[in-house]
């Protein structure tokens, strides 16, 4: 069947199998054709659609066990994030790090090694992993951790699932008092700003910037800078403390059909983005928001990704280093103003430092954004690219859907011993997916 | 009413284990029955944990006859609500063939169910309180070329849900029969099936919630499986042999 990732470009056609032991995923890892698992397909391109086999791993959904003195959660990899919340954050518990979406599995987040609000604080998921079980080649399961076996651990957190196909883990939780966030916002009417603000709150929990990416001149990275603090008991008000941990639920909505391709154009999107920094600014100060809304706002409107119609979207992701970033981040958000071509869902996000084998942060700024798919798009992304490259920057591969080969090796000298770990261990026959194709990986 | 325990007969299936996730949810202690029940434990672990319910697993056999009571005595507390799960669709070109095959599926879809609920139906009456649950099958209420050996031993539990809810009307039992149509299981797998008369094993487990709260008496999982099937048993029967459906 034809497959893609959440931006719904590329669509590639590929066999998906739901496994549902690990006898089973032996057989096909051990098979003819190479495999890549698949979580809950909220990678936004082709990392997680298979050059031959793709092994939908949702039937690994159990939670294994808990223990409540330390937040340490063993889980099969299908778990969602989602689930983890629903059953831990009535008693106490959230996850140390979450993306922006918490409908991804367990097993997603470590091969991506996704990263959340607080990467400047925490680090990325792979902070909070204690231990991985992954199935090898020969089908022979392995336990990865920080100790045994602890090269297999590095290289499969941001190994976008090419060491092999995530079983289980053990993940550790963060204790909180409440379900709800601090948040304040502060309007910042340029990019400096903005960076000066991130350099300011280094401390605060959570931090992140909506970022106008059709801002021009003296607006250009004009930002509202969104802090947040996990809220204490003694912060509620009496209603809210009676359920602390409660923050109620709210109603979904759905997109019910794709959007038209001109719903989405530089008008649109200019006047909505106008708008928005407007009642940010207005709204800015102190509030208390509940954790569903501010960890995951997009959630509540389930299969979004219809509003950039039938041809898809792509989204592009770089980290910037410390250094050249206010460089790097201009020149960015000049071209993507040059040619008005962005969309309202742009983020800014300071990152912290990081040691890893293959993850996609290190210490600098990330710009997120989407892109839906026209005539012109791709050319564009090629430019954000080479400015990327050009001030040192590297690429989100769980974002990634058309990068070129050679574009990650200029970006990302860590390739070469990731491909020779490839080759040494065997798992270049086993392990494939359609983005590890196409980038030679 | 949400501490009561709730047994789950045909444990290792996706709608048994959906139905268990849904009653848990509300704080119900689970009962978990199935062959090989210590094979089971992950999903023990995985219903205990989502839910802090108390979560136990109990070998059960429903070709097994003779056992039903020594099964029954062997619980850790009589069950307020019962669900049989149980089911075993075979593939109907065997079936037709060979009759050891057809009386499998008679006896798993059939005799076996309906024997353990009877034997339930009485505890509870005894007591004077409970909720019945058998998930029969829409292959039921008419027989098809494609699947009538199945279907004619769902019609039989249809039937027999039927008269136990009858019987035991003016008793404090109540009987729910619920017919999910198609559902997306280990059963299913591979089969071409119309997505829209297709239901998730979750939408199973709620619409089995929802029925036993409001004490329903014959539920389609999706509702327009009940437009389908009447269609389906109005066809006049010279019309119906020369169909192919």
């Amino acid at each position: 069947m034809k497959l893609s990732g959440w931006g719904r470009f590329p669509r590639i056609e590929t066999e998906v199998r739901a496994p549902r032991d690990e006898a089973a995923v032996k057989a096909f890892v051990t098979g003819s054709s190479p495999v890549i698992a698949r979580g809950n397909g909220r990678s936004y391109g082709d990392s997680a659609v298979g050059a031959g086999l793709t092994l939908d791993m949702r039937h690994f959904n159990h939670m294994l066990e808990f223990d409540a003195e330390t937040g340490r959660l063993v889980a099969e990899a299908g778990v969602l994030l989602g689930d983890v919340i629903d059953a831990f954050l009535p008693r106490g518990w959230f996850p140390l790090v979450t993306p922006g979406t918490k409908l991804i599995t367990l097993g997603g987040a470590i091969a991506a090694d996704v990263h959340g609000k607080n990467h400047h604080v925490e680090g990325s998921f792979g902070a909070c992993v204690d231990w991985i079980e992954i199935m090898g080649p020969n089908g022979e399961v392995r336990r990865a951790s920080r100790k045994d076996e602890d090269d297999l651990f590095w290289w499969t957190i941001g190994g976008m699932g090419l060491t092999g196909v995530i079983l289980r883990a053990a993940i550790r939780l963060r204790p909180v008092e409440t379900a709800w966030i601090r948040q304040t916002i502060h309007p910042a009417p340029d990019l400096a700003t903005a960076m000066d603000m991130f350099e300011a709150h280094g401390h605060d929990t959570y931090s992140v910037a909506w970022i106008d990416c059709m801002g021009q001149g003296r607006h250009l990275g004009r930002s509202l800078v969104m802090l947040g603090e996990h809220a204490t008991r003694a912060e509620l008000d009496p209603k809210k403390a009676e359920t602390p941990l409660d923050a109620g639920h709210k109603g979904k909505l759905s997109v019910p059909l794709d959007f038209p391709g001109f719903a989405l154009n530089r008008w649109t999107v200019r006047a909505f983005n106008e708008l928005y920094y407007r009642m940010g600014a207005w709204k800015a100060g102190t509030s208390l928001v509940d954790w569903d809304s501010y960890f995951y706002p997009l959630d509540s409107v389930l299969k979004w990704n219809r509003i950039y119609g039938r041809r898809g979207f792509a989204q592009f992701q770089c980290v910037i280093p410390l250094a050249s970033a206010r460089d790097g981040l201009t020149e960015l958000l000049q071209a993507i103003a040059d040619a008005g071509a962005g969309s309202f869902l742009a983020v800014l996000k300071r990152f912290g430092p990081q040691d890893s084998a293959f993850s996609f942060p290190m210490e600098g700024y990330t710009l997120a954004l989407d892109f839906p798919m026209k005539s012109h798009t791709l050319d564009l992304l090629e430019r954000l690219d080479a400015i990327a490259v050009a001030h040192g920057g590297r690429f989100y591969l769980a974002k990634d859907s058309r990068m070129r080969a050679a574009t990650l090796r200029q970006a990302d000298d860590r390739v070469s011993e990731f491909l020779e770990m490839r080759e040494t261990r065997g798992l270049k026959a086993h392990f494939a997916s359609a983005q590890s194709e196409r980038l030679s990986l | 009413m949400t501490d009561l325990p709730v047994l789950i007969l045909g444990a290792r299936s996706d709608m048994g284990q959906a139905i268990a996730h849904a009653f848990a949810a509300q704080g119900h202690p689970i009962q978990l029955a199935a062959r090989d029940a210590g094979s089971l434990d992950k999903v023990r672990a995985d219903l205990a944990l989502r839910h802090g319910v108390e979560v136990t697993l109990h070998d059960f056999d429903v070709l097994d006859s003779d056992g039903f009571a020594p099964f029954l005595d062997s619980l850790p507390a009589l069950p307020q609500i019962a669900v049989s799960v149980v089911g075993y669709m075979g593939e109907q070109s065997e079936n037709e063939q060979d009759l050891g095959k057809a009386s499998l599926v008679l006896r798993s879809n059939f005799e076996g169910p309906a024997g353990i609920l009877a034997l339930l139906a009485n505890r509870f009456e005894a007591r004077g309180s409970g909720t019945l649950v058998g998930v029969s099958s829409v292959a039921g209420d008419r027989g098809r070329a494609t699947n009538y050996v199945y279907g004619s031993a769902k019609a039989g539990f249809t039937a027999f849900l039927s008269g136990l809810r009858n019987r035991l009307a003016k008793t404090g039992v109540h009987v729910v029969t619920v017919l999910p149509g198609f559902v997306n299981t280990a059963m299913t797998e591979g089969m071409d099936l119309p997505a829209k008369l297709t239901a998730e094993p979750d939408e199973v487990g709620h619409a089995v919630l929802k029925a036993v709260q409001k004490q329903r008496n014959v539920i389609y999982v999706r509702g327009i499986w009940r437009l389908v099937m009447a269609i389906i048993r109005n066809i006049p029967e010279p019309v119906f042999k020369k169909l192919k459906i």
